[in-house]
């Protein structure tokens, strides 16, 4: 049986049975234990988690009504700029950036008095699969700590994984929400390109970044999406949520809803997973849903369409970087050229430098058009291709990734072959569409895998019922062995 | 042999929007640096542009006053540089989809110098200089700019400095900038070749970056024009490069060659969405623009019977124009407010933002209400040009500065008695007169026009006293 943390600790701060106080001293305490251990947090903010316990506290004993989202201990990915809190991107070139203005999302939950914690570990700028190109080193899976947490929001995924938040905000460019989500055995919610502002929020790919919850279950990424999905002036790309929130239909029925499977999304996948995916289908048409399969040929060009566009929006996003009105700058320099260049060369990871070099390179003249130009005229074909999907089917069901959490290491030694696990994630940003993971059994290895269910723009929804549907009935989620337990 | 010049133009018009082009902050010129800034114009982490969209309005307007098409679809490009003036390391601008394409401006010997585009973008910051450091002040950074590109149509210096004043004029009358070249809110780039006269082969050009005077756009085509020619007669080669024009010594330098230009990447900004421009707000825009200096001109020229340089003067600045057109409501004879406008009140506004802003002391409408009065045959000429005099120094009305007995002008039989006594108290301009010196009746004109404080007609007064002389 589903059941939403979020709605549960919300109860009990309702009925008195904890204050909020208590509450957070409990997050703090357990995160101040296990943070050595899963490396999730690179920043506490313990101080200012306790004073909007206070307030809430004072709210409630002052009888005033409070949201769901009210006191909910919680965490926002390092990307996320923060007012007054430093906001790295985990990586040495904004080790000691303190931004001067909030992201639209932390506004809102702001607003809602929400706790935060802390600000969460991930790969340096978003960029990577294993939370290792972190400057601060990666996350560790909280099922096995031998393992990663995944990425690039590992930190996020390794801190609700390990129940040291409750829920947390990511980001998603290429899987970076939904891939960490399945690697710690939780949900995770990449929202429709636009339902969610990105004022704020760090740039990595700016056509394909989009904010989400991860929550450790389906319920509440609906409570946290509805929060944050909101229309922002502020981003000309955002519209907000479209329809009514996605927690009024979470339970509905889903007898007749067409579960589509696309045959290349399996291709390659591990047996294991494959297994795991299949068995999900099964449990759909146990609820009375019907399950058909597809072709989606053009999947195919996904992961080089998605490598060459993020990488050319990746160069010039982080072309600011220079030392000049913020951040890192190298100390012993000749001229302001050479500063620049000592900076950037200094203060910029491997896997940074290796995209922005990628990126620089496909849109330079002489390559635009053999591969940025095509890229783009390739996303279109795979946007209509999915748009074709949405004619057969409701949602698609597909693996989050193609294998379970990689051991730690493996992934920053080989970058292409790490780069081929993306596979599954990158379609949903290219076309904008929206995509959640969530649990669906475990691995022979005994470590998580994640299934996603993908839905047409602006659906989350139909994707959201479909998937407390599946959780409700299938059941998956297990608890890790850290952090608070309730 | 002989060369003939070969120029285009690409000029930067400052857009005059209360706020910059993609956050709200104010375009206002100078104040302490880094002060007209915010977490967008300055590039911080995570911050995204929002199009102003008075931006493209303005830039519509300066499209329709050059006769460009205006594109349905338009959007914006990243173009890709590293500069410390530059917060974001590039600029947000237009690339294959600029908002106005091909217009024209005529000059006066009847030729069109093509546009091929105008586009809008966003301005950057500017270094500042300082006892060996380099400092940066963003205030600029983010202020609204259109980029006016023309073919390669210009022959000669004289058809630029035309096109620049012209493009000036044009760009103040429809109230899009101020285009002040000293403050930078007007700034050309001029590329330039020559080439064997009568020849339709391009030579190699360089671009003269960043000119902010008129002055010296001439004198570096010059010039630039002569180095050219000079390479070539000697045998040399033009060399394509960036160069940039010295004020003080008359030269022109390199700044970079063709192997160092830069690869702006240019792709379309993600942050941005894509600009429709409904065809109702093309129209809109149309019915909203004034009348052009050109199409006023020629008006005042063909309606007004002006000469062309009278109607060149009023038609230069849009407030002097309106001031003219209220001046002379209602009344006659337009010449005679264009001569007292050109002619005395001219003399009141020296600098080009004083005429600019033509704040002068006496209103339109009291120089209206003079003309009616000589219209009227209340006063005559004199009497109104010392009026006029009188009514710029003090601002006052000329019904105030004018006697009720000085209206009307002179009664036979006063004109007749002053006529007698100038004969009677000249003796020497009468006998003068009468050996065949005609201008000697001029003295006795002035003498009646003396005594009778202006309001005599001297014609009437000539005429009466020669008949009084030859009796």
């Amino acid at each position: 049986m589903s059941e939403s943390k979020i709605a549960k600790l919300h109860e009990g701060l309702v009925h008195k049975d904890f204050s909020c106080t208590e509450l957070t001293k409990k997050y703090i305490e357990a995160t101040e234990r296990d943070n050595d251990t899963l490396n999730a947090y690179v920043t506490i903010t313990a101080d200012t988690a306790l004073q909007t316990a206070a307030e809430v506290d004072k709210k409630i004993a002052d009888g005033c009504e409070i949201g769901l989202l009210e006191g909910i201990p919680m965490t926002l990915k390092d990307n996320i700029s923060t007012e007054g809190i430093r906001t790295t991107c985990c990586s040495k070139i904004l080790e000691d950036y303190v931004p001067i203005y909030n992201a639209t999302v932390w506004d809102i939950l702001k607003n809602n008095n929400a706790v935060l914690l802390g600000k969460t570990n991930m790969d340096e700028f978003a960029m990577g699969s294993s939370c290792e190109t972190s400057y601060f080193g990666g996350a560790k899976n909280p099922h096995n700590i031998n393992h990663v947490a995944g990425g690039s929001s590992g930190g996020v995924a390794s801190a609700v994984g390990g129940n040291i938040a409750v829920y947390g905000l990511g980001s998603d460019t290429g899987g970076s929400i939904r891939q960490p989500a399945s690697f710690c055995g939780i949900v995770g919610l990449k929202p429709t390109y636009g339902a969610v502002s990105r004022y704020g929020l760090i740039a990595y790919a700016s056509s394909l970044d989009q904010i989400g919850p991860i929550t450790t279950n389906v319920e509440d990424a609906a409570i946290v999406f509805d929060a944050i999905a909101q229309y922002d002036e502020k981003d000309s790309t955002s519209q907000g949520r479209k329809g009514a929130p996605a927690y009024d239909s979470l339970k509905n029925d889903i007898k007749g809803m067409k579960i589509g499977i696309a045959r290349e999304y399996l291709d390659g996948v591990r047996d294991d997973v494959r297994k795991a995916v299949e068995e999900a289908a099964e449990v759909y048409k146990s609820l009375g849903a019907e399950v058909v399969y597809f072709d989606l040929p053009s999947l195919k060009y996904a992961l080089p369409v998605y490598y060459i566009i993020a990488c050319a929006e990746a160069s010039s996003n982080l072309g600011r970087y220079d030392g000049i009105r913020y951040g890192y700058k190298a100390e012993n320099y000749t001229d302001v050229n050479d500063m620049i260049k000592k900076t950037r060369s200094t203060g910029f990871g491997d896997e940074v430098k290796r995209r922005i070099l990628l990126g620089t390179y496909v849109l330079s003249s002489g390559y635009y058009d053999a591969y940025y130009k095509k890229a783009q005229n390739l996303r279109g074909t795979i946007i209509s291709s999915f748009k074709k999907a949405f004619e057969v089917c409701d949602v698609i069901l597909a693996p989050t990734v193609p294998m379970t959490a990689f051991e730690n290491g493996h992934a920053v030694s080989d970058p292409v072959e790490t780069y081929l696990t993306d596979i599954c994630t990158v379609p949903v940003n290219i076309c904008g569409l929206p995509g959640v993971s969530v649990p669906c059994g475990f691995g022979d290895n005994g470590l998580p895998i994640g299934v996603q269910i993908i839905g047409d723009s602006f659906s989350e929804a139909k994707i959201l019922n479909a998937a407390w549907q599946y959780e409700n009935a299938a059941n998956k989620f297990k608890a890790a062995d850290f952090g608070v337990k309730l | 042999m002989k060369y003939e010049l070969v120029a285009g133009f690409e000029t930067h018009v400052e857009l005059a929007t209360n706020t910059k082009i993609f956050c709200s902050c104010t375009t206002e010129f100078g104040g302490e640096p880094n002060t007209h800034c915010c977490p967008i114009c300055i590039g911080l982490p995570g911050t995204l542009p929002k199009l102003n969209k008075k931006v493209v309005e303005y830039a519509i307007r300066a499209g329709l006053a050059t006769n460009c098409h205006i594109a349905e679809i338009s959007k914006m490009d990243r173009k890709n540089y590293c500069y410390p003036d530059l917060p974001k390391a590039y600029q947000i601008s237009q690339y294959d989809k600029p908002l106005c394409e091909h217009g024209y401006i005529q000059l006066s010997n009847g030729r069109k110098i093509r546009i091929l585009r105008i586009h809008i973008e966003e301005d950057a910051g500017k270094l500042v200089h300082r006892r060996g450091d380099t400092l940066v002040d963003y205030n600029r950074g983010g202020v609204p700019l259109i980029e006016i590109v023309t073919e390669p149509d210009f022959r000669s210096v004289d058809e630029a400095r035309e096109y620049v004043e012209k493009l000036q004029t044009i760009m103040r009358y429809i109230g899009v900038s101020d285009c002040k070249m000293q403050e930078g809110s007007m700034r050309c780039d001029v590329n330039i070749s020559v080439r064997p006269e009568g020849s339709d082969v391009l030579g190699t050009r360089t671009e003269i970056k960043n000119m902010n005077s008129i002055a010296f756009i001439a004198k570096a085509m010059e010039y630039e024009y002569g180095r050219q020619v000079d390479l070539i007669e000697s045998g040399e080669k033009v060399i394509q490069e960036t160069l940039r024009y010295d004020d003080v010594s008359n030269t022109t330098s390199s700044m970079r060659g063709k192997e160092d230009a830069n690869d702006y990447r240019y792709f379309r900004d993600p942050d941005l969405v894509t600009i429709n421009v409904p065809r109702s707000l093309v129209e809109e825009i149309k019915e909203s623009l004034p009348e052009l200096p050109e199409a006023k001109k020629e008006r005042y020229i063909n309606e007004l019977g002006l000469p062309e340089s009278d109607a060149l003067l009023l038609t230069k600045y849009r407030k002097i124009a309106e001031y003219y057109e209220k001046a002379i409501e209602g009344t006659k004879n337009p010449k005679t407010a264009a001569n007292f406008i050109i002619g005395q009140i001219f003399r009141t506004v020296e600098t080009e933002s004083e005429k600019e802003q033509f704040n002068v002391s006496v209103s339109a409408e009291n120089l209206n209400e003079l003309i009616k009065l000589l219209d009227d045959g209340k006063i005559k000429m004199n009497l109104a040009k010392s009026t006029l005099e009188k009514m710029l120094e003090t601002g006052g009305k000329a019904t105030e500065l004018i006697d009720e007995s000085d209206m009307g002008g002179l009664d036979e039989a006063t004109l007749n008695d002053l006529c007698k006594q100038a004969v009677d108290s000249n003796p020497k301009a009468v006998s003068d007169y009468l050996a065949g010196k005609e201008k000697a009746v001029k003295a006795m004109v002035g003498f009646v026009m003396k005594n009778s404080r202006g309001k005599a007609d001297p014609a009437l007064a000539e005429q009466t006293i020669i008949k009084m002389i030859t009796g």
